[in-house]
């Protein structure tokens, strides 16, 4: 989708800012949402539904909110489609903690789920698949982005879109996001590190500067050019 | 002449937008208390993930590569042609980070990682990202004006001729780089030279300084 998540090149947003210092987590809730991660995609939403769920946030919240409201957004949102959790409830339980903070939660104990976790955090769980399929491009291949505005979830940027590169690197088959976030099957893809120069991007003097942007697109992102 | 009211005008978005911290704070205990009942988690699950995050996943583990890669030409070798196998040589992978690339700055190319569409990043080596990688400005500009954002923001000053790379982590590859050795560690081990190795030099907006003194 054409979302607020697709920044590449929009103006106007300020001063990185970055300070000396910052903290893994700022908040007690930051640290749980982020803890929610694992167990959301056991509960059944995969990564590319996660991050759907995050693009469709509404822009001035997605804007304005901080980056695990974000998490909070996609998980309770994706329990909630899939019926798992009542929305109902979610509001009244809400209301319970705003009204007691303190209130503790269910003492429950599952030392082996713990560890279910704790193992995909450290072992990782790649989307790379074996795939038959020969990779129709070559590095050295003269590349440009099909003109796509799916409504649905996508990994080709707005910016790229239309601009001519060269491949790069061919990587194996990984699972295609736009398919895969509607549960329409993994369908893996050859992707490819495709080189384009600031210039092909940002117009004749690359928007003022000299640069190279490299982006990993999958194969139906791409035409020969 | 008739006036236009100056109150009144209806909002251009819906919503109720900016809730506070004790909002939100409520709102993740009323979803925990949910997850928790229905067997999805347990609180001890977040404590145990949390720590892991906190204490043992970080950017010294890349930075141990990074020095492993100064002090051993073979090392670097295969951690350019295949970072996750190299890691995992040392111990280090995991999640986002199945599938890494490291590339290696020089004296005619900066390397530099962003991602544009959310806030993709190589946990295992760098842990997880600050704020200012996840949020909009960085994210907007790093493409479109990288000279620009790394000496005004981060105050490094690259010379005119070097070739500056984005590297957008746009699909399941993660990026990081490695970076310059600096002049006048000749003499250091590769413990120490760990130790000299910044986040900010493996993402790509700094370099790793000199030795103070």
């Amino acid at each position: 989708m054409n979302g607020v998540h697709d920044l590449g090149g929009l103006d106007g947003l300020g001063a990185v800012d970055p300070p000396p210092e910052e903290p893994v987590f700022y908040s007690e809730w930051e640290k749980r949402v982020f803890a929610m991660f694992v167990p959301a995609l056991s509960a059944g939403i995969n990564l590319d539904q996660f991050r759907h769920g995050i693009e469709r946030m509404h822009p001035v919240e997605y804007l304005a909110g901080r980056y695990y409201e974000h998490w909070l957004h996609t998980i309770e949102g994706g329990l909630v489609e899939r019926g798992i959790i009542d929305e109902q409830e979610l509001e009244e339980r809400t209301r319970h903690f705003l009204e007691n903070p303190d209130a503790p939660l269910p003492e429950v104990e599952n030392a082996e789920q713990t560890d279910a976790f704790l193992q995909v955090y450290k072992a990782g769980a790649s989307t790379r698949r074996e795939s038959d399929t020969e990779p129709r491009f070559a590095a050295g291949d003269q590349v440009r982005v099909v003109n796509i505005n799916p409504t649905g979830h996508t990994r080709s940027a707005r910016y790229l879109r239309g601009k001519t590169g060269v491949v790069e690197r061919v990587y194996e088959a990984f699972v295609f996001p736009d398919t895969n976030a509607r549960d329409e099957g993994e369908n893996p893809e050859p992707v490819y590190s495709v080189r384009f120069d600031a210039a092909e991007v940002w117009g004749a003097d690359g928007g003022g500067e000299r640069h190279t942007i490299y982006f990993d697109l999958w194969e139906p992102y791409l035409e020969s050019a | 002449m008739t006036t236009t009211p100056q109150t009144g005008s209806p909002p251009p978005v819906a919503g109720r937008f900016a809730a506070s911290d004790a909002e939100v704070a409520a709102r993740v205990k009323a979803l925990e208390s949910l997850m928790i009942e229905k067997g999805m988690m347990t609180e001890q699950a977040v404590d145990r993930i949390a720590e892991l995050y906190e204490r043992e996943v970080g950017p010294h583990n890349g930075a141990r590569i990074v020095a492993r890669a100064w002090t051993d030409p073979e090392f670097k070798q295969r951690l350019l042609e295949d970072a996750t196998s190299a890691c995992a040589e040392l111990g280090i992978g995991g999640a986002q980070g199945e599938d890494m690339v490291v590339v290696e700055n020089t004296d005619d190319v900066h390397n530099a990682i962003v991602c544009t569409l959310c806030s993709c990043y190589p946990w295992p080596t760098l842990g997880l990202p600050p704020n200012w990688y996840k949020y909009p400005a960085y994210r907007a500009r790093m493409v479109k004006e990288p000279r620009a954002v790394l000496s005004d923001e981060f105050k490094l000053n690259l010379p005119d001729d070097q070739e500056i790379r984005i590297w957008d982590t746009s699909a399941e590859v993660r990026y990081w780089v490695l970076p310059q050795r600096p002049p006048g560690t000749e003499g250091l081990s590769e413990e120490e030279l760990a130790v000299l190795v910044t986040r900010d030099s493996m993402i790509g907006v700094g370099v790793v300084p000199e030795p103070k003194g």
